[in-house]
């Protein structure tokens, strides 16, 4: 065996194994939420929806690199990190302190979650951002808010230095993309249809197979949030496998109860509350409280979103009540079940410790407070620039034709190919 | 009795439904189609074919109406389908010789004249 081929210090196989793995299941979440929100949108915004996920690996990726992940992880200041890790600098083989993986396995594993972020805050904006100020605010988003919030519960900040648990994201992931996308709804504004008319889902299908791989990807993104094989993440794991199906039941309940019928759409949003409940719990509660927390879970989200379809705030595909709402319910009950003789951690409130729940209701207010808060400033500095908006003409048409020049349901019929020699016939104008 | 049938851009489909039922016309069928009006074309690309789409994405409002109600219907569809940009659509009134409502056997102006609940 060569010198390089062997382990750096400290590095478990094992470990650095499951790590990769997870890492790749954690991308995949990526555009499984692009068929996910694809589904949910009109037919005629099929690919801008998807894109605005694809957008978000593309501009995240690259602003983690360069500065988001030195600002999350490096050094242990109260708010924000420092520039000691900017474009990778020391970032290699040899495992950050108290990891048994590589440092740079690490990196792209955390970098997977500021993407995943980044894509779910573009639920809130579907049908009528313009792609290039999407992206431009991808980049400073994943900067100003992922990174600072990641710093606070993951990187060693103020919320974790004081003893706020969270296992795989309920702080920068969770509430960090539902209180965000509250924000930018506010900012860009409802649809122009919005209320007038029904605007509904136009893939049924997309749905739920986006929820399903979701839930595949939310396996690497919990069960390895213990950065190892050990015991937090084969009880994170199994409590991924166990909330959400709770969380369906119950959700399969309240739609008998409300419209006498279970609706597919429904069982697909229980799957993502149940993922999203169980994220910042996952390698703190026992099995048997993961299966109740999947249950209670259900209730806040499913009538936020009930009650705010009757509400003129179009943050239309409801990431508040199901990546905001259902992340700060699994990080408040931490704070009352969460037990040292399952994690070796701490206690919650029932087992004997207050002040935990006291640090995970303060998280429940920091976090989306700050959350909010930057987000709108920062839309409305953007838009201050340049329209966030596309036209009423071209939300009309769709944007998929006026943001990309392609059509997700192109037929062909009429399309008559444009060679070199010919040139363009045509103007590309509004269709 | 008139036929009435309207070419309109799908995305103002809603608004011409919305305007017909402000103009008491019940009784309409649309389908959607494809059509060119002399708009100018819209070029995309898929991985470096480019294509010019000739054929704009419409849709066919037929509406069978008593001649008291024919301008009402006309200026519905007009209100309804207008943004002033070239592809608006057409609008055609052709004459009809007979209508039959299936479920009674009612003929003519009895068959195109809603039912009162």
């Amino acid at each position: 065996m060569s010198p390089l081929a062997a382990a750096a210090t400290g590095v478990d196989t094992g470990d650095t194994a499951w790590m990769l793995v997870a890492t790749a299941l954690v991308l995949l979440m990526t555009p499984a939420l692009g068929l996910f929100y694809a589904g949910l949108v009109r037919s005629k915004n099929t690919l801008n929806t998807f894109m605005m996920c694809v957008g978000a690996i593309a501009v995240a990726v690259v602003t983690w690199a360069a500065v988001g992940y030195s600002l999350a992880f490096d050094g242990d200041g109260g708010l924000v990190g420092g520039f000691g890790h900017a474009f990778l600098d020391g970032v290699a083989f040899a495992p950050r302190e108290g990891t048994t993986i590589p440092h740079l396995l690490f990196f792209a594993f955390q970098g997977t979650f500021c993407v995943i972020t980044v894509a779910l805050v573009s639920g809130a904006v579907v049908e009528r951002m313009r792609f290039g100020p999407f992206l431009v605010f991808a980049a400073l988003w994943s900067v100003l808010v992922y990174a600072v919030l990641a710093h606070w519960a993951f990187g060693g900040g103020w919320l974790q230095a004081n003893g706020t648990l969270d296992f795989a994201g309920g702080v920068p992931v969770e509430m960090g993309s539902g209180f965000s996308a509250l924000a930018a709804a506010l900012v860009v504004g409802a649809r122009k249809d919005y209320g007038r008319q029904a605007l509904l889902p136009h893939n049924a299908v997309y749905v739920l197979l986006g929820a399903g791989l979701l839930w595949f990807g939310w396996f690497g993104f919990n069960g390895g949030s213990g950065f190892s094989t050990g015991d937090a993440s084969t009880l994170a794991f199994t409590n991924t496998f166990l909330a959400p199906a709770a969380t369906l039941v119950v959700w399969f309940v309240l739609d008998l109860v409300r419209g006498r019928r279970v609706t597919a759409i429904g069982a697909a949003t229980a799957i993502v509350v149940g993922c999203v409940a169980i994220t910042p719990a996952g390698g703190f509660v026992s099995p048997g409280w993961a299966l109740a927390l999947g249950a209670l879970a259900a209730l806040p989200s499913y009538f936020l979103i009930v009650w705010r379809t009757r509400t003129r705030v179009d943050e239309t595909l409801d990431v508040l009540a199901a990546h905001g709402t259902a992340g700060l319910f699994g990080i408040v009950f931490i704070g009352l079940v969460a037990q040292t003789s399952w994690n070796g951690v701490g206690d919650g409130l029932l087992y004997g410790d207050a002040e935990q729940l006291l640090w995970q209701l303060i998280a429940a207010v920091a976090a989306p407070a700050y959350a909010f808060v930057a987000t709108y400033v920062l839309l409305r500095v953007i838009g201050a620039l340049t329209p966030l908006r596309a036209t009423e003409h071209e939300e009309a048409v769709g944007m998929d034709v006026t943001q990309h020049g392609e059509d997700a349901y192109a037929t062909g019929e009429g399309a008559i190919l444009v060679t070199p020699e010919a040139g363009h016939v045509g103007v590309p104008v509004r269709a | 009795m008139k036929l009435v049938i309207g070419v309109v851009r799908p995305e103002k489909a809603n608004d011409v439904l919305e305007a017909l039922y402000r103009a008491e016309v019940r009784g309409v069928s649309m389908t959607r189609i494809q059509g060119h009006g002399g708009e100018l074309d819209r070029v995309e690309t898929y991985r470096g074919t480019t294509v010019q789409i000739g054929l704009s994405e419409k849709v066919r409002f037929e509406i069978a109406v008593s001649d008291p109600f024919v301008d009402r219907t006309v200026e519905a569809l007009c209100a309804g389908g207008r943004t002033g940009e070239v592809g608006d659509g057409k609008i055609f009134v052709v004459p009809l010789e007979q209508v039959v409502r299936i479920r009674t056997g009612e003929t003519d102006v009895a068959a195109v004249t809603p039912v009162e609940k």
